[in-house]
Order: structure tokens, then C-alpha cells, then sequence
């Protein structure tokens, strides 16, 4: 039942890539580009999807727990940190050269695209990549703080 | 700058970005969980972080979130929904550096424009506005600098 849900919410987000023209990187780049001739697309885009996914969080919230699974665990909303900011960063700097975000590469890789196949194997090795990073500062941050408990004892 | 109106497609906008929310919505209300896609992917691959509820280990609806998203051009033939192209404006080289900074920035970041820019945003999360703002500026700065400082021919 869960997987039904997840799959119908991956194809629709998908095909609202398709119809908002969002896996065309022309168009978000048009949009990133304020000094050519800019296109605020995207913008509606999100303004529009940000009107449904609020009507959606609001609900849920209040519910207390979603209806097919046991908890709601979303992500939490503060505090900011240094990898927040650096990686959005990164993560801005690449979307400008390509005009690729993760969804539309997988959606338009999935329409047989060569350069979004080609954007894609590279984001899936900078993710893995980024996953080893983390791994790796999370075990360091766990040696760094079990030292002080440890001696207290 | 200049509004491009012969660009500008807001009905297409519009449909497409509450189809985009709907999603979204349906899948906290359902599962519980953020539609973010860099998360849902970088959560399948190997050297995730397992065992908190909503990170790494929830391999079954992640996997079958993504199915749904790549079968969504096959639908849109199947349906007569026109895809518009998915070409990018730089070459296969630019293209392998910006997969890179995308990859390694969205995981580092905690998510992208569909984790951050819609559901964060949408839940009132700080982390998101600022991570949201980040990613615009910079992707601007960024076509600002190849596109009109270095013009690099598209």
C-alpha cells in the first residue's frame, strides 16, 4: 500500500516536471538568467506548488500522523549550519551551468535524453561521494564526543 | 532585464506546479515523509545513514517513489502530453561538472528545489528559506558570470 502511494506521488510530481516544461533546462535557466530576457516560469511553478504541498504539510501536521505509515518524521526546520549553506551553494553553481536540478535529470533521463543521462551518472557519483563525507564526519563526530563521557567516568 | 513574454508560459506553470504540490502533499499525508528527491535518491545509494526513521533504510516506498518518476515520460506519451526537449544549453564536459556540484551539494545541503524549495518552504522551515535563497543566488550569479560576464557561447 505504501509502495502504491510512493509510486503515484513520484509519477505525478514527475508529470508536473513534464507539463510546467521544468525537465527543459532552457526554460530554468531563462529563469536564473535576470539579466537576459527572463522568463518567471519557474517562479509560478512554485509559488503554485507551494500552495498545494502547504494545504498538504497543514493537514498532516495537524493529523499527527500520516495514513499509511506510523510516524511523521519530517526534516527539522533549524538550526542553519555550514554544510546547509555550502552545499546549497554547490548545489546553486551546478543548477546554473546545466540548468539540472535531481528531479528533472531523473525525469529526463528517464525521456531518453543524453544530456541528462549524462548530468545524471555524474550527480549519482557526486552523491555517492557525498554520502562517504558524511559517513565519515559522523563517525569522527562520534569518537570526537564519546572522549569527555568517557573520562568522566 | 526584460520580461521574455514570448517564453513566459504561465497556464502550463501553474497546472504543472500544483500537480508538482499535490504531489508532495499526498506523500506526507500518506507516508509521512518529504517528496525531496535528492534525499529519496541519495537515501538508495550505498553509504547512506541507516536507522533514524526518514533517513537512510527506508529502501521499499523510496525505491518505488522513484519508479513512479521515471515512468512519468512514458505515461505523458502514452497520454499525448507533449515533453518539451531536455537539452541542455553547455556541452557533456559541463554537463559531468555541474552532475558533480549538484550531487555532492544537494546531499551536503540536505536537499533541492523539490525538498527544499517546495516542501521545506511549504512546512515554514528556516533551513529550507535559507537553503532556497542559496541555491537561487547562486544559480544566478552562476548564468550571470557564463552567460553575460564570460559569454560562453550556448
Amino acid at each position: 500500500m505504501k509502495a502504491i502511494a510512493a509510486f503515484l506521488c513520484g509519477l505525478m510530481l514527475g508529470v508536473g516536471l513534464i507539463v510546467s516544461q521544468m525537465t527543459n533546462p532552457a526554460k530554468v535557466i531563462a529563469f536564473l538568467d535576470i539579466r537576459g530576457h527572463w522568463d518567471p516560469s519557474l517562479a509560478l511553478v512554485m509559488g503554485s506548488a507551494l500552495i498545494a504541498a502547504f494545504a498538504g504539510f497543514a493537514w498532516v501536521e495537524r493529523r499527527g500522523r500520516p495514513m499509511l505509515s506510523g510516524e511523521l518524521a519530517l526534516p527539522p526546520r533549524w538550526p542553519l549550519d555550514r554544510s546547509l549553506v555550502g552545499g546549497a551553494a554547490l548545489f546553486g553553481i551546478g543548477w546554473g551551468i546545466a540548468g539540472f536540478c535531481p528531479g528533472p535529470a531523473l525525469v529526463g533521463t528517464a525521456a531518453l535524453s543524453v544530456d541528462a543521462a549524462v548530468f545524471t551518472v555524474s550527480m549519482l557519483a557526486g552523491m555517492l561521494v557525498a554520502n562517504r563525507i558524511t559517513a565519515a564526519a559522523a563517525s569522527g563526530r562520534r569518537t570526537f564526543t564519546r572522549e569527555p563521557s568517557d573520562s568522566a567516568q | 532585464m526584460t520580461i521574455d513574454w514570448l517564453a513566459f508560459t504561465p497556464g502550463a506553470a501553474l497546472i504543472g506546479g500544483a500537480l508538482i504540490g499535490l504531489a508532495a502533499a499526498f506523500l506526507a499525508l500518506t507516508i509521512g515523509r518529504v517528496a525531496g528527491i535528492s534525499g529519496i535518491l541519495g537515501n538508495v545509494l550505498p553509504g547512506a545513514p541507516a536507522g533514524k526513521p526518514g533517513a537512510g533504510g527506508e529502501r521499499g516506498w523510496r525505491i518505488a517513489f522513484l519508479l513512479g518518476l521515471v515512468a512519468a515520460p512514458g505515461l505523458a506519451v502514452l497520454s499525448a502530453v507533449p515533453i518539451p526537449p531536455v537539452e541542455s544549453p553547455v556541452d557533456w564536459p559541463w554537463l559531468v561538472v555541474a552532475g558533480l556540484l549538484v550531487g555532492v551539494g544537494t546531499r551536503i545541503g540536505s536537499g533541492c528545489t523539490s525538498g527544499h524549495g517546495v516542501c521545506g518552504l511549504a512546512r515554514g522551515s528556516l533551513r529550507s528559506l535559507v537553503a532556497t535563497l542559496t541555491f537561487m543566488g547562486f544559480g544566478v550569479l552562476t548564468v550571470w558570470i557564463l552567460n553575460h560576464l564570460l559569454q560562453v557561447p550556448a
